[in-house]
């Protein structure tokens, strides 16, 4: 493959719906672990934490801590949703049960195969982020309808991350690998994004930090928006994490394309 | 026009040419096998044919569009039977033809009323709601070559299409095969199995280090390259023996403990072998193995 071809940009098509049904259809077979799977750990942390922690804390920034909490955890839930799919699973479809290789033998291109992973594994970002939004809403901690436009950042934090996700996935010798990105990239991120507290209290040169990482743009926008305000610098924080999905797709692309194609 | 023409392919991993300059054109209709040694090449002019990685140099034409310009809508003909088989663990039987059909945007409403015949043709009739988990290493295979047929394609290439099956099941592949051709289907195919390739392709070519040395029908070649009869004689004190069957035989060769003798007549050779109780000979026809290691020789490749 010429250097032009590695780089050149990916043509989309609408074929990649059908890796997308195929996906949906595996996950239908299996929504209610997956469902679970997929709430258990953030519901654990915004009780645990948000009663727990919330009864020494009192409020932050004008708001009980759960309510803080909420926005962060709502974030971060999408967060992880994405990078599970886009690494573990799609490493799995990849390279352990070779299904990429199956449908790039039909009329399908390898840009097909990747854009269909990348919007399923926003909508697993997306289903994520309703499920836990049903339940931040039951407890009276969402304002709708603004908490409607908290949904679409989900989506986009789900685009974000599977990005980045995929791109990893290309450069993976096996699932281990995995887990120098949950630990030293991901960790890392949900500290600094103002999940667990806000951001402004910290050193000028972590704020600076914390200001390129995709979450915490994410998490800007979610909180305000699941109390029913317009969040300040929307504008920003939408460019920033249009920027982290397209550039992480591009990446994810081009790495693809030089693992298999080359 | 023929459904695949290649000339002059040409291809390099790394530091190493796998493919150097391979010219192919396989008529409609024909059973072509390409056969070679591991590592020969074979499975990367597949791929370089289907438009799945990119050749160096030369051109390729499949079912009439250039490949890999358009290598999407020429795959839209050809149906592959991969190597090994990556058939949807998560699915059953019936899905997975379902779902793989809609990689050819095939609607749902085309696919359906094909299952059925698709899995009488691989012998999967009733086992239709089966997981994938449950089916032998033959089942397995015949359904991914049912699979591959879901878009009623008028290529198939097939990738050792009977690796790792025993006897029974590779019989009944060969059977579909031979089926499929009748039915005025081209099958491309890779295979190390001269026995497969004798009986199925109407035409082979044997490739080693990345070149085609010799392509033409199986018989021919034979006829052509080789002489006719063999006489195999392996057992104590061969190596004795093999020094006075070169008085009888053009070429005497030895592998291991066994001694090969090929000529046009190998009587004279089994009667020097009487009052050697202690060797075991056994004469038959030259075949299509005999002529491929004769070309690619007897070492091993790994």
């Amino acid at each position: 493959m010429t250097n032009a071809h590695l780089y050149s940009l990916p043509a989309l098509s609408l074929r990649s719906v059908a890796v997308w049904r195929r996906h949906f259809l595996v996950w239908r077979k299996l929504a209610v672990p997956s469902i679970l799977g997929n709430l258990a750990d953030p519901l654990l942390m915004l009780f645990g934490l948000g009663y727990g922690l919330g009864a020494v804390i009192g409020s932050v920034d004008g708001t009980s801590y759960f309510a803080f909490l909420a926005g962060g955890i709502l974030g971060s839930s999408a967060m992880y949703a994405a990078t599970f799919e886009s690494l573990y699973s799609a490493f799995s479809r990849m390279h352990v049960q070779k299904t990429w290789e199956a449908i790039v033998n039909a009329p399908m291109t390898l840009e097909d195969v990747l854009a269909g992973e990348w919007i399923w594994a926003a909508t697993k970002s997306l289903a994520a982020g309703l499920c836990m939004l049903v339940v931040i809403s039951a407890f009276g901690f969402a304002v709708w309808p603004q908490a409607l436009a908290a949904i679409a950042v989900v989506a986009l934090l789900g685009l974000a991350f599977a990005g980045l996700g995929l791109a990893i996935n290309a450069l993976a010798s096996g699932y281990d690998y995995f887990s120098y990105y949950m630990t030293l990239v991901l960790t890392p991120m949900m500290m600094l994004s103002g999940v667990f507290f806000p951001v402004d209290k910290l050193p000028g040169l972590v704020q600076a930090v914390c200001q390129v990482l995709p979450l915490y743009h994410g998490v800007a926008l979610v909180r305000p928006l699941l109390a029913g305000t317009m969040p300040e610098g929307a504008l920003l924080h939408v460019a920033v994490l249009l920027g982290y999905a397209i550039a992480g797709f591009y990446a994810a692309t081009v790495l693809t394309r030089r693992r298999l194609l080359q | 026009m023929s459904p695949l023409v290649a000339r002059g392919l040409r291809k390099r991993f790394g530091g190493d040419e796998v493919v150097c300059g391979v010219d192919l054109e396989v008529a409609a209709g024909e059973c072509f096998g390409l056969l070679g040694p591991n590592g020969a090449g074979k499975t990367t002019t597949l791929k370089l044919c289907l438009g799945l990685t990119e050749a160096d140099a030369g051109e390729i034409r499949l079912l009439g569009e250039p490949v890999p310009a358009r290598a999407r809508e020429a795959r839209a003909g050809v149906g592959v039977v991969p190597q090994f088989d990556n058939l949807d663990p998560d699915f059953t039987v019936a899905e997975n033809l379902l779902v793989y059909g809609r990689y050819f945007d095939l609607e749902d409403a085309q696919i359906a009323p094909r299952i059925p015949g698709l899995l009488e043709f691989a012998g999967l009739a009733g086992r239709a709601a089966s997981k994938i988990a449950t089916l032998s290493g033959g089942m397995k295979r015949r359904l991914t070559l049912a699979r591959s047929l879901v878009n009623d394609p008028r290529v198939l290439f097939m990738d050792e299409p009977t690796t790792g099956l025993d006897p029974q099941a590779r019989h009944l592949i060969w059977e579909r095969l031979r089926r499929l051709r009748q039915a005025g289907r081209t099958l491309i195919l890779t295979t190390h199995f001269m026995e497969e390739a004798e009986r199925l392709c109407t035409r082979v070519a044997i490739m080693d280090r990345g070149r085609i040395i010799v392509e033409g029908p199986p018989r021919a070649l034979i006829a052509t390259h080789i002489e006719p009869q063999v006489l195999e004689v392996h057992g104590p004190g061969v190596e004795a023996w093999m020094e006075r069957a070169r008085a009888h035989a053009p070429r005497v060769e030895r592998a291991g403990e066994t001694v090969f003798c090929y000529a046009q007549n190998v009587d004279a050779a089994i009667a020097s072998l009487a009052g050697h109780a202690e060797l075991v000979y056994l004469h038959r026809p030259a075949n299509l193995e005999d002529l491929f290691l004769k070309l690619t020789g007897r070492d091993l490749r790994d």
